[in-house]
């Protein structure tokens, strides 16, 4: 049977290459960077390799990036460390209602600690509109966290514009990158931010490695306490091979990043068209041009995301749901339901996510193999047959 | 996404009994209070016995596979036994669902008994039948 990867959003496979500069420090390069010895000094070197080639990426410098060992942790670390650094200053922090989890819960966590917190709303296409970040400013904000994209809608924030607002009241702006770093060109002097987090498994790097950029001069509390590894901002002995990988595949992002952009865009295009049009009653979720190369979304009306997805696995096809039924707290997404969707159309939803390894005969099989699945579970569907009944007789 | 027994996996791969009946002897509509979702069940009665069961379900796998089963365990049975299958039988009788999913088999039992009840209103509402 044929296999299709389309979960790129979930993780990156780990590419060859950056295996292979892991590989030596899981073997003879094994030593602790913080050591004054040769052992020491191989580590080390390597990791501050990987600490340019990360900075590289989003053209930021070197001594600015903290190695963590997720995106969730970078986002933690970024809302709680830079909101309580400022804590005399004010309390009151700004984010999106559309923000990843870790971004979400940390500022939620925030609120229990005394802070006070703003959500911002978006439009239907899942988009921050600066001005309403605008009209949340206080005197006693400290803190605006908006994401770069949403991981889940694909759409890409006006990030420039609203941290030049943020920046005119004098509030630190950080941005959750994760979904963008390593697969859209960033450039944090560009963008003219404080902060942004991004992770190794979304771009082909290992998994269980991130990093958090603070521009120089901003200050955040430490993450954990302990040592002085990474400037004394996050002790723990570094994870060097992940480290070192995640380096590697920083580098190969950046170089390769305009023919990488323009495969993933050519495929979800033809994904975005063809989908609604061989499959009726689809709508497209996130917005249909500001978003993520190699980012299709849809809702599919009158059935459920996880047979959806179960019947797509037993033919090969990999994809995710943000339907009610596949999470484990069985709530429908929080990005769709702020987007204004009906919690029965949120039901429906279904992400692909293409990698570099897809290829447009991926998307044949997948519309293939699609639409006798969306007909199966609709013919089961007591609202579809709602739906066909009153259609007909209206 | 939850891990499946092999019962589960092969119910919602093949469901018995799905579609509607026509001119029903009773139906049972019901939604999911926890994730929104809904199922409905059709039924034929013919000498207090359940003659024909059919269901359509808007739900996850595990709400597809618990119709199925349910339908499967009450066709042929009598008014009576079948008000008796519980959430934890159709649980049983698919070996197992994760405990997340439990409340899709309370879904399944709860639009049966439905169906049924609503074919016992009708009939003491002195309907044709
Ligand atoms: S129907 Fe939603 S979890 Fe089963």
């Amino acid at each position: 049977m044929r296999k299709v990867y389309l979960d790129n959003a979930a993780t990156t496979p780990l590419l060859p290459e950056v295996r292979e500069a892991m590989l030596p420090f899981l073997g003879e390069d094994f030593g602790n960077p913080s050591c004054l010895h040769s052992w020491g000094d191989v580590a080390r070197e390597a990791m501050e390799d990987a600490r340019n080639q990360v900075a590289q990426l989003i053209a930021a410098d070197a001594e600015e990036i903290i190695f963590t060992a997720s995106g969730t942790e970078s986002n933690n670390f970024a809302v709680k460390g830079l909101a309580l650094a400022q804590q005399n200053k004010g309390k009151h922090v700004v984010v999106s209602a559309i923000e990843h989890f870790s971004v979400l819960h940390s500022a939620k966590t925030l609120e229990k600690w005394g802070f006070e917190l703003s959500l911002i709303p978006v439009d239907k296409y899942g988009m921050v509109s600066p001005d309403d970040v605008r009209k949340n400013l206080r005197k006693d904000t400290v803190l605006v966290s908006i994401m770069h994209a949403n991981g889940e809608v694909g759409t890409i924030e006006p990030i420039k514009e609203i941290a030049k607002i943020a920046k005119e009241k004098g509030v630190v702006f950080h941005t959750d990158a994760v979904a963008v770093a390593g697969t859209a060109p960033v450039d944090v002097k560009e963008l003219g931010i404080d902060a942004l987090s991004l992770a190794g498994n979304q771009f082909y790097g290992p998994k269980g490695v991130g990093a958090l950029w603070v521009r120089k001069g901003v200050r955040i509390i430490p993450f954990l306490d302990g040592g002085v590894q990474e400037g004394g901002r996050r002790a723990g002995t570094e994870n060097v091979p992940a480290i070192v990988g995640l380096g590697k595949a920083a580098e190969l992002a950046k170089a390769n990043m305009a023919s990488r952009t323009e495969h993933l865009t050519r495929l979800r295009n033809r994904l975005l068209t063809e989908l609604p049009s061989k499959i009726k009653h689809v709508v497209v979720t996130g917005h249909p041009q500001d978003r993520l190369p190699g980012h299709a979304s849809f809702c599919v009306e009158f059935i459920e995301g996880e047979a959806m997805l179960m019947l797509l696995n037993s033919q090969g096809v990999a994809v995710t749901s943000g339907s009610a039924c596949t999470s484990r707290a069985l709530k429908a997404s929080h990005v769709l339901i702020a987007m204004g969707l009906s919690h029965a159309l949120a039901q429906g939803s279904l992400l692909f996510s293409f990698g570099l390894d897809n290829t447009s005969q991926d998307i044949d099989y997948v519309l293939e193999v699609l639409a006798p699945v969306v007909d199966r579970l609709r013919q089961m569907s007591p609202l579809y047959a709602k739906f066909t009944k009153t259609s007909k007789g209206g | 996404m939850p891990v499946y027994s092999e019962k589960v996996m092969e119910h919602f791969m093949n469901p018995r009994n799905v579609g509607e009946i026509e001119n029903p002897d009773g139906v049972g509509e019901v939604g999911n209070p926890v994730c929104g979702d809904m199922m409905t069940f059709y039924i034929k009665v013919k000498d207090n016995r359940l003659e024909d069961v059919k269901f359509k379900t808007f739900g996850c796998g595990a709400a597809i596979a618990v119709s199925s089963m349910v339908s499967e365990m009450a066709k042929g049975k009598t008014l009576d036994e079948a008000m008796k299958i519980t959430p934890r039988a159709v649980a049983d009788e698919l070996k197992g669902l994760p405990k997340q999913k439990f409340h899709c088999s309370n879904l399944g039992a709860q639009a049966l008994n439905k169906a049924i009840k609503d074919y016992l209103d009708k009939k003491k509402g002195g309907g044709k039948k």
